[in-house]
């Protein structure tokens, strides 16, 4: 084996990758050959680091020197400064918020600080194509140990000790499920893996699937060996190509070498992975429907029971997972239940995943101990508001999910303290909103999603959320009427109690969350015909301050439909009948002339 | 063993049997929760959510059609959650549901109208608009509006499940969620059947026959045309359904009584073909048997099954017969041998034919159905159209006195009668054959073997030493069973009544609604008494089956019934 002085690893994930990495990966082993470099640094081109607003990202070692929004044009002084002289380029370090220092490792940053890495442990370390880099780091030590010191009992005892809780959105405690899927009676039982990832904004399952693929698979043979099942399937969207290929690429390896296939360890378990690629329907993620499509067959939920542990795909008993539970089981069984039950809180155990989007400084993935508060991930992790507006409230669990407020900040997160507020884990997106948010629309935003994802099977689902989303819609064009909240609030509860599904049933928790925290701007809306935010268009006004407009022309010259009139040095007037609320004249005006109403 | 649950309904213990749902719990206490989307054994999805009750610790509501008691569970039908929930659920189908209930197909024994009704639903809430999708109207059996469509997969679930035809399904999603074809054509670019099983199960105006009752005025008010009826043999036990009587009243005599005062020139009796296809069908059987034919050999009565398997299993269109139905048998001879026994123009001669089917409709159509010269059969009436003309013409059931059937054609066995169960084909068949084949008198009449609702029956007959394998299966999943069976050679039979509908014709997609088990079976056992009772009870014994051999036909499979009695199949596309 050849060894090198030193690596350079550049983020492959599908953030870095579409602001540019594989042209910097191009770059830099270009200039190693220029400057004969490449018998001594390695290019390495690994999973995503979590930290994607700062993409593409490149971390030089043995130093750990962590580079962001590295471009090619960069990639020369890279290598001929840090690589060849020993001096790293400061000026591609992470530059602090607040001290404006310039940080050059890795876990001194804050957005990695307050991290507890365990499933995201290799995610941006090692290259995801490559199994031995992933055995290098323990991987698969977990499989041997209970494929050979472990009864499958045992294994789900271990599971069950641990604490862990269902990552998709549910929390439902995985040894226990496991332990119906072993119970139940079958010639054949099959692993799933959940790869249908579909919450707008979220993405820590493609992160885990790209950047470390053995950990997922390790997971599921696992669990196939616990509860009895020789063959698994990952349903994977196809909208994730990378994933899908990294997948493929992993599930071969793991083959060639004997940690998939025919009595795996010389312990007589076999176990085999196929991949089903969904077709982009957000229903699938649904366990039933999920299967229902895994057959063929119109991915559509049917009513449970039986549950999938007693009759799941093919009608044989079969255990349905996310990627994220699975990442965590090789660590459990490698590291025991009792340290990873130290972690967390008294019912959530452990570490979870948020993919942190909307106005927040730091987007991307984060990986914290259950417990520590939203107000912590949101300002230390994301490091505040963009410019630094105030922060309003926090979208958690997706569409199903339903917003937290200000005041409930410093909420230790947990499955459920979110529950309790209104809200859910769910797959652990995490959408910041600023004072700019108007949460009526917010409501119809996500309202319109589930809507449209609805399979249509049920008639609450498929009636009482397009009737909803009329409302909403007539709501945020100022055509609200008295007893719209009521008849919101009794659809809501309605459809909550007598949907078929979760997709269903967790429909309205986006406007009942915003009707508990913000009823007030839903009546301001509905009575006064406003909305507080500035946002919704019908229900705002741009107006010209006669006293401060100079009469530039700048705003009649930009604004596209010609609706703003008026003599040069003299006030300009807007013609509101004509307006389409675009807001480009109040963005070209110097003067801060024009106002939003 | 099944195990005894302790549970109580509002309050009131009982003990059920495992795998009792709530529904049914409930009802042994006398409480009825609503329904629409259930039907037993086919359609049990619970999607309709209407059934939603309230059980105690449970996170949400709960369909009590599916939902299966559990010990010591504590439900409450009507408490304010369950009852608000149900409302709201109904309300909600009603909301985009058209209203124009006065001029529906289904006014008046409408399922979601009586529902709503009983629920107590007077005002619908949410004012959004009304339904408004294409009409698929490219058929002449059955008619789609998907307007009033409100999704409770009957018609989806027996399709696919009953029938295996799978001509429809689910297409698009969420509100924009209908039931279609594939790539949403008509039904007649479809797999479509016309077996109308569909039909039988909708519980909205949704889907019905294509309507031939103005036709059929018209040719009644016209003083050139001589109008001419036949009526099938199950439509005598089910008529009745339609003007009031119980299931399996046997009304033949009250029907050609209101038929007559109706207007129809001739009132005939479809039992007469039916004696007929014995006759042609039976000899076909014979020629097979000892010249070594394709054998099984296939029944051809069922226009479902026969377009099933020109469509499915084009391979064995060569084991069918090559008889025509008796309604099409019937319309050849109308226009041949009555015109010119009768001295009538044939051009000027109507054929109604009143059916318990819809698939009838699709055959009067077939191209290939003009061996008269004419269209042999003129307009196909369901049994609940034929109950709709008699009350459009405002005959007083009550008060109508038995008639009998017009000659020469009024006269029928029982062997014909039973045609209109799932068996009788076959049934009517052995009685012929075994006197035809032994020429003995044959004592015992009663094949039973071949009798009752169970999709597939087998019998062995033995004539003159030689036995016979026969089957009988009825419903197409059924039919689609027997054939796999033969094709990879597991099975193995002489003859194979097929019939499309469950329970035979007693079960067709024309007959009155509700089609229960317990109405077929009613109407099943009618065709048996109705047999039972009759002097003549094989087809060969029929005074005017003879007659038509000697004046007309000369003998089975004869030159002339060629011509006017058989047909030939063609492989369709799927």
């Amino acid at each position: 084996m050849q060894i090198y002085r030193g690596h350079v690893l550049v983020c492959a994930g599908t953030g870095c990758v579409s602001s540019g990495s594989r042209k910097v990966k191009a770059e830099m082993e270009k200039q190693l050959e220029a400057f004969k470099l490449e018998q001594e640094i390695k290019v390495v081109e690994t999973g995503c680091h979590g930290f994607c607003e700062m993409g593409p990202i490149v971390i030089v070692y043995p130093e750990g020197i962590f580079y962001c929004q590295v471009k090619s044009e960069d990639v020369k002084e890279i290598v001929e400064e840090h690589l060849l002289k020993g001096r790293p380029v400061k000026r591609l370090m992470f530059k602090d918020r607040i001290t404006e220092e310039m940080v050059p490792h890795y876990n001194d940053i804050d957005f990695y600080k307050k991290q507890n890495r365990i499933v995201l442990r290799n995610c941006g370390f090692i290259n995801p194509e490559n199994i031995k880099e992933y055995i290098a780091r323990g991987g698969y030590e977990a499989l041997a140990k209970a494929l050979t010191e472990m009864t499958p009992e045992q294994v789900i005892e271990e599971v069950k000790a641990s604490g862990l809780r269902g990552r998709g959105g549910g929390g439902f405690p995985t040894g226990l499920k496991w332990g119906f899927a072993r119970a139940a009676k079958g010639d054949k039982k099959y692993v799933i893996c959940n790869a249908d990832e579909g919450d707008p904004g979220a993405f820590m399952d493609r992160s885990i699937l790209e950047g470390d693929p053995h950990a997922l698979i390790e997971g599921m043979a696992i669990a196939g060996y616990a509860i009895g099942a020789d063959e698994g399937y990952i349903y994977v969207r196809a909208e994730y190509p990378l994933a899908i290929k990294r997948l493929k690429i992993a599930i071969a390896q793991a083959h060639e070498m004997g940690l998939l296939g025919e009595d795996i360890f010389r312990s007589g378990f076999n176990f085999k992975l196929n991949i089903k690629e969904g077709a982009g329907a957000f229903v699938c993620g649904e366990e039933t429907a999920l299967i229902a499509s895994i057959e063929g067959r119109r991915g559509e939920p049917r009513v449970r029971p039986p549950f999938p542990a007693n009759k799941g795909l093919w009608g044989k008993p079969s255990n349905v997972n996310n990627v994220e539970t699975f990442a965590n089981v090789s660590k459990i069984i490698a590291k025991g239940s009792q340290w990873y039950a130290s972690m967390g809180t008294e019912k959530s155990k452990g570490t979870k995943v948020f993919a942190l989007t909307g106005k927040v400084k730091n987007t991307g993935l984060a990986e914290v101990t259950m417990g520590l508060t939203l107000r912590e991930i949101i300002f230390d992790i994301g490091g505040g508001i963009i410019n630094n507006k105030k922060f309003k409230a926090v979208q958690i669990g997706g569409p199903s999910g339903g917003c937290i407020p200000e005041e409930l900040l410093d909420l230790p997160i947990d499955y459920d303290s979110l529950i309790q507020a209104g809200a859910m884990m769910g797959s652990g997106g995490l959408v910041v909103m600023d004072e700019d948010t108007c949460m009526v629309e917010l409501a119809r935003f996500f309202l319109n999603f589930t809507q449209l994802e609805s399979c249509g099977k049920c008639t609450p689902c498929r009636e009482g959320t397009k009737i909803m989303l009329d409302i909403l819609e007539r709501i945020t064009k100022g055509e609200g009427k008295e007893g719209d909240i009521e008849l919101l609030q009794s659809l809501a509860e309605t459809i909550k109690s007598t949907a078929l599904c979760g997709l269903g049933q967790t429909a309205p928790n986006p406007v009942l969350a915003t009707l508990r925290y913000f009823r007030d701007e839903y009546e301001a809306h509905i009575k006064e015909k406003r909305c507080p935010a500035g946002v919704c268009s019908a229900l705002t006004s741009y107006t010209i301050l006669e006293d401060k407009c100079k009469g530039c022309t700048a705003c009649a010259r930009v604004c596209p439909v010609q609706a703003i009139s008026g003599e040069v040095k003299k006030p300009h007037k807007i013609d509101s009948s004509k307006c389409i609320r675009c807001g480009a004249c109040m963005e070209t005006c110097k003067f801060s002339a024009i106002i939003k109403k | 063993m099944t195990m005894s649950i302790n549970i109580a309904i509002n309050g009131q213990k009982l003990t059920v049997p495992e795998g009792t749902t709530i529904l049914e719990a409930a009802k042994q206490i006398g409480i009825e929760i609503p329904t629409l989307c259930h039907l037993k054994d086919t359609n049990e999805i619970g999607v309709c959510r209407v059934c939603v009750v309230e059980v105690k610790g449970a996170r949400n509501l709960v369909p009590s059609c599916i939902t299966k008691v559990t010990e010591g569970m504590e439900i409450t039908t009507n408490s304010p959650k369950a009852r608000k929930a149900r409302e709201m659920v109904m309300n909600l189908i009603l909301a985009t549901h058209p209203k124009d209930c006065l001029t529906c197909d289904r006014n008046g024994d409408c399922e979601l109208r009586t529902l709503a009704d009983k629920m107590g639903i007077r005002k619908i809430d949410f004012g959004a608009p009304v339904k408004d999708l294409p009409l698929d109207d490219s058929n002449p059996s059955i008619i789609r509006d998907s307007s009033k469509c409100i999704l409770c997969r009957r018609c989806v679930s027996v399709c696919n499940e009953v029938q295996k035809v799978s001509a429809i399904g689910l297409i698009n999603r969420g509100i924009g969620t209908t039931v279609g074809t594939a790539f949403d054509r008509g039904l007649a670019d479809s797999p479509c059947v016309f077996c109308g099983q569909c039909v039988s199960v909708c519980p909205t105006g949704a889907l019905t026959e294509r309507f031939n009752l103005r036709e059929v005025w018209q040719a009644l008010n016209d003083p050139d045309k001589h109008v001419v009826i036949q009526t099938a043999p199950a439509i005598r036990v089910s008529l009745g359904e339609e003007l009031g009587e119980e299931p399996g009243t046997i009304v033949t005599g009250k029907m050609v009584g209101a038929l007559r005062k109706v207007g129809f020139d001739k009132v005939f009796d479809t039992d007469f073909t039916a004696d007929l296809t014995i006759m042609e069908e039976g000899h076909e059987f014979l020629q097979r048997l000892t010249e070594k034919g394709k054998l099984p050999l296939i029944t051809s009565c069922s226009p479902g099954w026969v377009k099933y398997v020109e469509t499915f299993y084009p391979e064995f269109l060569d084991n069918v017969s090559s008889c025509k139905s008796p309604q099409q048998m019937f319309g050849a001879i109308i226009k041949t041998y009555y015109a010119e026994k009768y001295k009538i123009d044939p051009a000027k001669i109507y054929t109604v034919s009143a059916m318990p089917c819809t698939a009838k409709k699709f055959e009067a159509n077939r191209p290939e159905m003009n061996s008269s010269g004419y269209r042999d059969v003129d307009a196909v009436l369901t049994t609940r159209e034929l109950g709709l003309l008699i009350k459009e013409a405002g005959v007083d059931w009550a008060s109508v006195e038995d008639s009998q059937f017009d000659q020469p054609f009024g006269e029928g066995t029982g062997a014909g009668i039973i045609f209109g169960s799932s068996g009788g084909v076959m049934e009517a068949a052995l009685r012929t054959l075994s006197e035809v084949v032994t020429g003995k008198e044959l004592k015992n009449l009663d094949f039973k073997g071949v009798r009752g609702l169970e999709g597939i029956k087998e019998a062995e007959v033995t004539l003159n030493g030689q036995t016979l394998r026969v089957a009988v299966a009825n419903g197409l999943a059924n039919a689609k069973k027997v054939l796999d069976g033969l094709k990879n050679k597991e099975l193995d039979y002489h003859f194979v009544e097929i019939m499309a509908c469950p329970g035979g014709c007693i079960g067709g997609g024309g007959q009155p609604r509700p089609s229960t088990p317990d109405t077929k079976q009613k109407r099943m056992e009618a065709t048996y008494r109705a047999d039972k009772g009759l002097p003549r009870r094989k087809s060969h014994e029929n005074p005017a089956v003879q007659e038509i051999y000697k004046e007309f036909l000369k003998k089975p499979l004869g030159e002339k019934s060629h011509h006017l009695l058989h047909t030939s199949y063609t492989p369709r596309n799927k």
